[in-house]
């Protein structure tokens, strides 16, 4: 619950946009900007929920820039490692399936044979519209 | 009967010695008792005590189907079981029966395994201590063992015993416990950067890392697919080859399998290791490593040269990067890989009725916990088209470095390399809980995350306790699609270091009557 109050805490001192935050950078540049977050929140459909949440990405980043000191030059990125045998792949024939009822079984919201989503067209509200979530 | 190998207790059922329902009914009965350890999730009671029944039938009319007839086993519960909660220790999959069997858990019923349960877990497999998951952390049973706790006698006294108890290392530490604490004869793990190598070390069992390509992960949640593999984790080595042979194979369903044919072989006993080179990479001598682990892997190092195998030092220069490039990696592929759970067809949906984005968000902020949000926001991170070149595309160039490295030491000569699995022996929980998850996984997995890069094979195996009476690992790893070679390699050292057998005492005087037996007329090998 602490967190709800942190969030709100920060919205009302930020103005409302700016909801999180992050504190420069050793290296002076702004790294983790507000717009950055909201754009990573939206991709991703996942909140950040709390400021330790955007510290810990800035330190993920900064653990990921170390990269930069490897000399790649003229190395072929490498997507898996069984890149030099040939993928294999069925052949084109139906040989199993039918089992629609198992799997809408799984689903909450069914009806007939469909799975029930909320309207798509409704897009992802920017932060300063955004409803405060409860967090657990 | 529970601490016996698989051959012998295979050779017990089919000589009428001990029957499936017997076996099956000890074991559930022990997995009650060391409910405290939380290694299960889901006990499987009424399915395998089913299983055993059928087994029984098989046994009567002498039809078994093999060594695993009738054998209990676990498994993590990333794997999809038909019928059985599958949840991945996640809120998001809590209640989640899946339609299907994985095809390594199609495998191991068809063999006539009992499943006894689904096994404790990080949270969706991230993490190195098998702590972060919705059912709590999992009790590591050395913590209860008697060599550790007369080490702990001699240290302090009169402190609560539970207090201070110790992790499992994983994020396959349920299963791993689970083994260990003869609840079953093998269980199966999963393997991204070490997640069963790193539990079977610090729970004193063998954790085998199959090569890439060679074992399904039809039916494993993924993590991330270019690296994940199928775990097995045992008591022995002979054990894991035993079930590797079940599990290893082509499958339609996994175009990532390959389709050379793959045969159930049996270890051959080395005797002569004089034409083995052993490659012992010095940078994975790092300051971290204690000093007690340090002076084990000199120790075996010495050994095989003294038995007169060739031990060299090898290098691997791109050690040091190996685990920021499998940060990027991993990440990224998480972030792709949990899009999936979005509440509509499976696991958990919320409330939230407004639209499609905001129901999607909300599922995932409930279903998800920080270490699996994190990852994904980070994975995003790296994914963006202004970072995409510079960190995503930059580790896969990374990661053909390290591979290349690997295929360099194997093309000189080296047949196995050999290198300490964990930096230390298990710690205790209030330890471990100090840093988070990221950093703890960044240092734990060290030793073992290049193989997953590479996707190479390798092996944990228990080698000695140290002087706490906890277990220390070491891992050897293999060439490509020599897992045969490996394992075999794995079973001379076995045999040589004889790793002493856990005494959970205090467990085992209520389960005396099952020792007893033990005394009958020693069982037949045929």
């Amino acid at each position: 619950m602490w967190v709800r109050a942190v969030w709100l805490g920060l919205r009302a001192s930020a103005g409302g946009r700016r909801g999180f935050s992050s504190k420069a950078d050793p290296q002076g540049s702004r790294r983790v900007t507000a717009e950055l977050i909201e754009h990573l929140e939206r991709l991703a459909l996942v909140d950040f929920g709390s400021q330790e949440a955007v510290a810990r990405l800035e330190k993920a980043i900064a653990f990921a820039d170390r990269l930069r000191a490897v000399d790649t030059d003229g190395v072929e990125p490498m997507e898996s490692v069984l890149e030099d045998r040939c993928l294999y792949l069925r052949s084109d024939n139906v040989v199993e399936g039918n089992c629609a009822e198992e799997l809408l079984q799984n689903s909450h919201r069914v009806v007939e044979e469909y799975f029930v989503a909320p309207p798509g067209n409704i897009s992802w509200p920017k932060l300063d519209e955004k409803e405060p979530f409860s967090h657990r | 009967m529970l601490g016996r190998t698989l051959r012998e207790v295979s050779a017990a059922l089919k000589q009428g010695q001990v029957t499936p329902t017997e076996l099956c009914q000890r074991c559930l009965s022990l997995i009650k008792k060391t409910k405290f350890l939380n290694a299960y999730i889901t006990v499987s009671e009424e399915v395998a005590l089913k299983q055993a029944a059928e087994s029984e039938k098989r046994y009567k009319k002498g039809h078994s189907l093999g060594d695993l007839d009738g054998i209990p086993v676990a498994v993590k519960d990333n794997f999809s079981t038909a019928g059985i909660e599958t949840t991945c220790a996640s809120n998001m999959l809590k209640g989640y029966v899946p339609p299907y069997n994985a095809t390594v858990v199609q495998k191991l019923l068809d063999q006539g395994a009992l499943l006894m349960g689904k096994t404790n877990l990080d949270e969706f497999a991230m993490g190195s201590g098998s702590t972060d998951g919705i059912f709590g952390p999992v009790k590591n049973p050395w913590s209860y063992s008697k060599q550790y706790r007369e080490k702990r006698k001699q240290k302090s006294h009169g402190e609560n015993e539970d207090s201070n108890w110790l992790i499992t290392g994983g994020s396959s530490g349920g299963s791993a416990a689970a083994v260990s604490a003869f609840t079953c004869f093998a269980a199966l793990g999963s393997d991204t950067g070490g997640s069963t190598r790193n539990p079977a070390a610090h729970c004193g069992v063998v954790g085998l890392k199959p090569s890439y390509g060679l074992v399904s992960r039809h039916g494993l949640i993924p993590l991330v697919n270019s690296m994940d593999v199928p775990g097995i984790l045992t008591r022995c080595v002979d054990d894991a080859a035993i079930v590797l042979g079940i599990l290893a194979g082509h499958d339609p369903k996994d175009s990532t399998t390959i389709q050379d044919p793959v045969k159930p072989f049996a270890l051959p006993t080395l005797t002569d290791v004089s034409k083995l080179c052993i490659g012992i990479p010095k940078e994975y001598l790092t300051p971290e490593l204690s000093s007690e682990v340090q002076s084990l892997w000199s120790k075996a190092a010495n050994l095989f040269e003294s038995e007169g195998a060739k031990v060299i030092e090898v290098s691997l220069p791109h050690t040091s990067y190996s685990i920021v490039c499998y940060h990027v990696l991993c990440t990224s592929e998480v972030a792709s890989n949990m899009a999936r759970f979005d509440g509509l067809e499976y696991g958990h949906r919320c409330d939230i009725d407004v639209s499609t984005e905001a129901m999607y968000a909300a599922t995932r902020r409930e279903g998800f916990n920080d270490v699996v949000r994190g990852r994904i926001l980070s994975g995003n991170f790296f994914l963006l088209k202004e970072n995409y070149e510079n960190y995503f595309v930059k580790a896969q160039k990374v990661r053909r470095l390290i591979a290349r490295d690997f295929v360099n030491v194997f093309n000189s000569g080296v047949d196995v390399l050999l290198t300490p699995t964990t930096l230390s022996e298990a710690i205790p929980h209030t330890e471990f809980i100090r840093e988070d998850n990221r950093t703890r996984s960044a240092q734990d997995d060290l030793f073992t995350q290049a193989v997953n890069m590479a996707g190479l094979p390798a092996v944990s195996v228990p080698m000695a306790l140290s002087s706490q009476g906890l277990p220390v690992g070491l891992q050897f790893i293999g060439r490509a699609f020599c897992d045969q070679q490996l394992l075999t390699v794995a079973k001379w050292f076995e045999k040589r270091v004889q790793f002493p057998v856990i005494q959970l005492q205090e467990l085992m005087d209520d389960c005396s009557s099952i020792f007893e037996n033990e005394k009958l007329a020693s069982v037949s090998l045929k």
